[in-house]
């Protein structure tokens, strides 16, 4: 049996932080799960799906890879709105793609529990596109954010995030950072929910005035919502999730430590090496922050460190509570690190010595001999590589615009290939070749996107660009799996239970039949002329390379 | 200390200087089998009535670039990241992404390396001798096994190197990890299918380490 469904309330498990989350919806009996793959969130899906087939005679939740993080949110608040409890799981950049649909949910409020989990990726271990940090949107959505720090954490805070969520009739995001979501650490496992002869069978109750985000009822919604942020502050400031450590003694512990998610335990390693021992204030959530508490943890003190990740949002919240709180407060913190890149134990340790006068000089790595580079590369028979290698027998590389995407291709951008001349987010390879081919009409543009990111957001790009006339070739890369993230299926992936042919997708795009060819790379002379027709088409042009991820057979 | 939650206790903190935590890194390259061995690892730390946390990699390092992880048990463990510099033991299960590790390493840091080198493509090998020579600027205890080698000879295979290279460093005492507590993890944590040949990976570590 999986080891995330074992009923022995009390027994230690090592999970991975994504682990203990999804142990932590189990317990809440969470009975609605939506996501779609990202790395350092991908194995709350994987691990779902798993279960999910476990349970196949026996479910006890449903279960969904959706095709992307937005029609997952939406999922989840229609069976949400039916009145199941929902979990609904992405990577950061996801949350960018699912904003639309979360912003009114905190004006509608949920109906059930439900809880949005986001992991962010500082030191972007796996990605690209930027170094997102996903803090800031609970402050524009009004939504509540748990930090949880370790992987005991994150079952913990999910089944309080399930609860806060009930209580308040909100959602609630849960944040991690890659070394919270990738740790592995002993888990007190709880109980699994009742079998509550598991009704996952919904209902909507009709309710226009809660459903329906139209004015004038919209600043009603709105009125609500402010109220129930309030609340929920007042509720923080008695939180058991933040805790003060150690004691602040008046004026003789004249320095303190604000820390949350997963600098806190970087801090707490810290001063055990330097033989410091801070008073803490380790917060659990990023918003609404819990003000009178760190009010009273910095009215005694004269230093305070705040030790975060990335972007200074929690010192600048600190500074402007320090305004009347403790005017003569100095606050330290970005000031003694880099906003760039993850926060390190030795970095954690700088700060504090820096802070206290301690001695401790951070480790240089000066070495005198070169480092051996390796870049990931493409597995040995992957069919991306004859892809390449077509294309650039075909085309004069110096005189065509190569557009990246999201997925296991991006390795197109790395020796030996270095092929790319812009990459971006997921689906863009295709809207930004467009708009090349409407403002530079003579230069030619070669947009590769995978099956999985076609389907996720490069379809909008494709409806796009016939829609406006432009011509880029579009190479859609088929490999019949959500290679990069865990081979993940999509809808027309081995495994799609519902299959939709990518090539009636590119057609319904309004793609024109003549303009459409489906190759198998591994035909290269077949392949190649067809680039070179395709490439001076004066219409959108789709080559579908199709040829399977050599570990899909061996997986299904 | 850490799950101290009483605010108004009037304990002064003290730090437990008895809490010595091991440092482990393993470096590799993307399909080697890292996280299993974070896997053997961590169950006999908690076999051991130990803390233990590790750090792992996912995502687009599985393909075929370089991969660390880190390992950290002992009595309380905070951080899952090893400092730089402080690395106890770094297990390298090809030679020269062990020079990446030298991050980590300081002159306590013991290398135990598996004498195999996965070429960079468009990049000529390094010397084993240029690579062991660099490390040494870091520490002196450098000790490298022709592990994919024996495994392959003695065992079929040499997907067994990494473990077989584990079971070793238990059994030379070079990690605080008792080897049949590694034989135990090794049962709990490695697929049935492959469980025969990672035992024997261990009795062969064990006859070796003599």
């Amino acid at each position: 049996m999986n080891k995330l469904l074992e009923n022995s309330k009390g027994e230690r498990v090592m999970f991975l932080g994504n682990e203990a989350i999804i142990r932590g919806a189990l317990e809440s009996g969470v009975q609605f799960v939506s996501t779609y793959p990202g790395t350092p969130a991908s194995e709350i899906g994987n691990n779902f799906f798993a279960l999910q087939k476990e349970l196949k005679d026996d479910p006890k939740f449903l279960f969904e890879f959706s095709t992307n993080e937005k029609t997952a949110m939406e999922a989840a608040i229609g069976a949400n709105f039916s009145g199941l409890k929902t979990l609904v799981a992405m990577k950061n950049f996801g949350l960018n793609v699912a904003l639309e649909p979360l912003l009114p949910l905190a004006y509608t409020g949920t109906r059930a529990p439900m809880v949005i989990f986001v992991a962010d990726d500082p030191g972007c271990h796996s990605s690209a596109q930027s170094e997102e940090n996903t803090r800031p949107f609970s402050v524009l959505g009004h939504l509540p954010m748990l930090e949880p720090s370790d992987a005991q954490e994150c079952k913990d805070f999910t089944i309080e995030a399930f609860a806060i969520s009930e209580k308040f009739g909100t959602p609630v995001i849960v944040r991690i950072t890659t070394r919270t979501a990738h740790q592995r650490a002993l888990v007190a496992l709880g109980e699994l929910a009742p079998d509550r002869k598991i009704n996952l069978k919904g209902e909507f109750v009709k309710d226009k005035r809660k459903y329906v985000t139209m004015m004038p009822r919209l600043h009603g919604m709105k009125k609500e919502m402010l109220a129930r942020e309030e609340k929920l502050a007042q509720y923080f400031e008695k939180s058991k999730l933040n805790r003060v450590e150690g004691v602040v003694k008046g004026k003789n512990q004249p320095l303190g430590i604000i820390t949350s998610g997963i600098a806190y335990l970087h801090a707490q390693e810290a001063m055990e090496e330097l033989g410091v021992g801070l008073p803490v204030l380790k917060l659990g959530m990023f918003h609404p922050l819990p003000e009178r508490k760190i009010r009273e943890f910095i009215k005694g003190l004269k230093k305070v460190l705040v030790l975060e990740e990335m972007e200074p949002y929690l010192e600048k919240r600190v500074q402007r509570l320090a305004k009347d709180a403790n005017c003569k407060l100095e606050i330290r913190g970005v000031d003694l690190r880099t906003q760039i890149g993850e926060m390190k134990p030795e970095i954690a340790a700088e700060m504090i010595a820096k802070f206290t006068g301690k001695k401790y000089t951070l480790p240089k790595f000066a070495p005198k001999f070169e480092l051996p580079a390796r870049p990931p590369q493409l597995c040995p028979g992957c069919p991306y590589w004859l892809v390449f290698a077509a294309v650039k027998k075909a085309v004069d590389a110096s005189k065509v615009i190569f557009g990246g995407d999201i997925g296991c291709y991006m390795i197109g951008a790395l020796p030996p290939h270095e092929l790319y001349d812009y990459m971006f987010c997921m689906g863009s390879s295709i809207g930004i070749a467009h708009g090349i081919k409407k403002a530079a009409a003579d230069q030619k543009v070669i947009a590769f996107i995978g099956d999985a990111t076609f389907f996720h957001s490069g379809i909008e790009g494709l409806l796009n660009a016939v829609y406006n006339g432009s011509n880029p070739l579009i190479i859609i890369m088929n490999n019949d799996i959500t290679a990069m993230t865990g081979h993940q299926p999509h809808p027309d992936s081995v495994g799609a239970v519902h299959p939709i042919p990518i090539e009636n997708m590119v057609l319904a795009c309004g793609v024109k039949p003549e303009n459409m060819k489906i190759i198998d790379q591994g035909q290269s002379e077949e392949f190649i002329a067809a680039v070179r027709e395709f490439v001076d088409k004066p219409e959108v042009s789709v080559i579908i390379a199709r040829r399977p991820c050599k570990f899909v057979e061996k997986k299904e | 200390m850490a799950n101290k939650k009483n605010i108004k206790s009037k304990k002064e903190i003290k730090t437990e200087k008895n809490n010595k935590v091991f440092n482990c890194v393993i470096v590799g390259t993307g399909g080697q089998g890292l996280i299993t061995l974070l896997e053997v690892l961590s169950d006999a730390a908690i076999k051991s009535g130990l803390d233990a946390k590790t750090s792992e990699l996912h995502g687009l390092s599985q393909r075929g670039g370089s991969v660390e992880v880190h390992i950290k048990f002992g009595k309380k463990v905070f951080s899952p990241l090893v400092e730089a510099k402080k690395a106890d033991l770094i297990v390298g299960l090809e030679m020269q992404e062990c020079l990446k590790a030298a991050y980590f390493s300081g002159p306590q840091t013991q290398y135990l390396i598996n004498k195999t080198e996965v070429a960079i493509p468009g990049k000529p090998l390094l010397a084993e001798e240029e690579i062991i020579g660099n490390l040494k600027k870091f520490t002196k205890k450098i000790e490298v096994i022709d592990a994919a080698d024996i495994c392959q000879k003695e065992l079929g295979t040499a997907a067994v190197s990494g473990v077989y290279l584990l079971c070793l460093a238990a059994f030379k005492n070079l990690i605080l990890l008792s080897p049949d507590l590694m034989r135990e993890a090794i049962k709990s944590s490695v697929a049935a299918k492959h469980l025969e040949v990672n035992m024997k990976a261990w009795e062969l570590a064990k006859k070796n380490a003599q």
